[in-house]
């Protein structure tokens, strides 16, 4: 199921304006990598790169290479959408379709790629919703609609809906920004659980949460407004936090800029 | 002690003056009367001009006396909320009484007879006959129209908001705000000169492509407007789920804000449903019932009441007919625009829980 994460070499630009330079590294699988960084030092753009979801943006093109288990995303002829049903991903705004039931949103996925058996949708629907810790709360109104659910909840909708395709990556871009703290900590006990099974990029503006849930951390920045951010440091968690091997870091972590 | 009794006296400043909660009803009253006084007294003979008169005597009778109780900054707040007041019954007025004047001159000859014959034996100027053959025109006309130009709007709208990118959808966008400006006599034309060049005779499918032409972009503008408010953050679940853009626009997008584009539909449906120039030249009238759009001319509702006013040289039952035909296009106009409205609720995103 999960798979490593290669990048080598990864540049990524918005028309002629150049967001992250030069990036290159490792992701273990069924491990939580976390990127951390001041704003706009490309960690969201970067983890877009990791599904093809970059190119969605218009002007938005990458160069470098991103492996998934020794296969190059960006190699000729592979196809963004079979990348997107491999790489899943979760947003920051918590965004289940309007027009859906609860049941409807976790069956997107493999409905609209028309890839199910009608016999086992019920089955995975349920498997998704109790992976993302919310059949207790929603399994009496499957088909009232999503949007009625609370932000806490739509986001475990939409980690629900995300897993229900079985990806073999879960990227999340700052998947509990708009949520509160008890919602939050539902979350990354999510996130504990389910790197059992994928491999999780989370993207946080809370360092807190990224010493919690993550086994590596990746510390990004950017020289100045205007110039492409650039990976400074990736290690493991524990040492990011207490004894990082990059000055930059120890200052972004102590608080002491950004 | 001293100092309480001084702060006693001083006067608040949070309250003020304030007009009681029916002066403006007072106000509107006493201009009105004041309206019709002076234009009965200077032998002003138009209603109009009586009606005029209050909305000014009412606007400045707000001002003058607000400011003289309430100060001159609330003055200035009920004089904006009077300008409101005043411009939303300068709108009402002539709708309410087109719509008076329709329905109490349409419902004398507006029966079931009426609905479910034609002028077929009965000359213009005869009592009788009905409508049924301009009704089905109609509804076949407008009904081929919405077939051709609803899914070319829809779908030129979706290419501009989905897909088009650089010089080509800067081309689209520019005809497309021409074609909005195109009037219905030159659309008629432009079908009658391919008519000429084909030597065909009038027929009802040719009117039908005029309309068309006519409905496209007010489709394509209204669509257009629909599917910008189309969340892009839905657009991105979606295709980050490996659902491919032409689905994610089909299951995601389009069922978001199928709602609004109904609506346009269906306004659109409603603006081309009155058209009487290029029916008129295309389709060419037939007081007999002629169901095949494609052959032979054909009445349309529009053009019936037309043609009731202008052929049958003044007499009473034509023109009655023609306000009954009238009060009919109204109600299918007013009725389209209901179903429009049910659509969009029924259809609108649930937020229930």
């Amino acid at each position: 199921m999960a798979k490593r994460i290669d990048v080598s070499g990864l540049t990524a630009y918005y028309g002629s304006h150049k967001a992250i330079e030069d990036i290159s590294m490792t992701v273990e699988p069924r491990s939580v990598t976390a990127f951390i960084g001041p704003s706009g030092c490309g960690k969201s753009t970067f983890l877009r790169t990791l599904n093809r979801m970059h190119e969605v943006t218009s002007g938005g093109r990458v160069e470098g290479k991103v492996l998934l288990d020794d296969e190059d995303l960006y190699g000729a002829g592979i196809d963004p959408v079979s990348v997107r049903r491999e790489v899943g991903m979760v947003f920051q705004r918590p965004n289940p379709f309007p027009t859906m039931s609860i049941f409807d949103n976790v069956a997107a996925g493999l409905r609209l790629n028309g890839s199910y058996k009608k016999s086992e949708l019920g089955d995975i629907v349920e498997r998704s919703l109790k992976g993302a810790n919310l059949w207790n709360e929603v399994k009496d109104r499957l088909n009232k609609p999503g949007s009625g659910l609370s932000g806490g909840q739509q986001q475990r909708l939409c980690i629900a809906r995300a897993i229900a395709v079985e990806p073999n990556v879960l990227l999340m871009d700052e998947p509990c920004s708009a949520l509160d703290p008890i919602s939050t900590l539902a979350i990354e006990d999510l996130i504990g659980e389910l790197k059992e099974r994928f491999t999780i990029v989370i993207v946080t503006h809370n360092m807190q949460q990224a010493a919690r849930v993550s086994d590596r951390t990746a510390f990004f920045n950017l020289a100045a407004v205007g110039q492409p951010g650039k990976l400074i440091e990736i290690d493991e968690t524990e040492r990011i936090f207490s004894n990082p091997s990059v000055q930059a870091t120890e200052d972004y972590i102590s608080g002491r800029f950004g | 002690m001293s100092t309480a009794l001084v702060a006693d006296k001083r006067p608040s400043t949070l309250r003020g003056a304030r007009l009681p909660k029916w002066s403006p009803w007072a106000i509107a009253t006493g201009s009105i009367a004041l309206g019709i006084g002076i234009g009965l007294a200077a032998g002003l003979d138009s209603e109009v001009q009586w009606g005029l008169l209050a909305g000014l005597l009412f606007l400045l009778g707000t001002y003058g006396i607000a400011a003289r109780v309430e100060g001159r900054r609330q003055a200035k707040d009920r004089i904006a909320t009077a300008l409101v007041w005043v411009a939303f019954i300068l709108a009402v007025v002539p709708l309410a009484s087109l719509v008076w004047a329709t329905v109490q001159r349409g419902v004398k000859v507006l029966d079931v007879y009426f609905l479910t014959h034609s002028m077929g034996v009965v000359a213009d100027s005869e009592p009788g006959g009905g409508i049924y053959h301009a009704i089905l025109g109609s509804l076949e006309q407008v009904g081929l129209a919405t077939l051709i130009g609803a899914p070319i709007g829809v779908l030129t709208a979706i290419y501009l908001v989905e897909y088009g990118r650089g010089s080509l959808a800067k081309a689209v966008t520019f005809f497309v705000d021409v074609m909005t400006g195109i009037p219905s006599i030159v659309a008629g034309l432009f079908i009658l000169s391919l008519m000429l060049m084909l030597d065909l005779q009038p027929f009802g499918f040719a009117g039908s492509l005029a309309l068309a032409i006519l409905m496209m972009p007010v489709v394509v503008r209204s669509t257009e407007e629909m599917l910008k408010l189309v969340p892009n953050e839905l657009r991105e679940a979606s295709l980050a789920l490996g659902v491919p853009k032409w689905r994610t626009i089909l299951k995601v997008v389009l069922p978001t804000s199928i709602g609004g584009i109904v609506t346009g539909i269906m306004l659109s449906i409603a603006r081309i449903a009155g058209e009487t120039a290029p029916v008129l030249l295309l389709v060419f009238g037939n007081p007999f019932i002629n169901a095949n759009p494609f052959e032979g001319a054909q009445a349309s509702l529009p053009l019936y009441i037309y043609q009731q006013y202008a052929q049958s040289a003044g007499s009473q039952p034509a023109y009655d007919r023609a306000w009954a035909a009238s009060l009919t296009l109204i109600a299918f106009v007013m009725i389209l625009n209901l179903v429009a409205r049910g659509i969009a609720r029924w259809k609108a995103p649930k937020t229930g829980r």
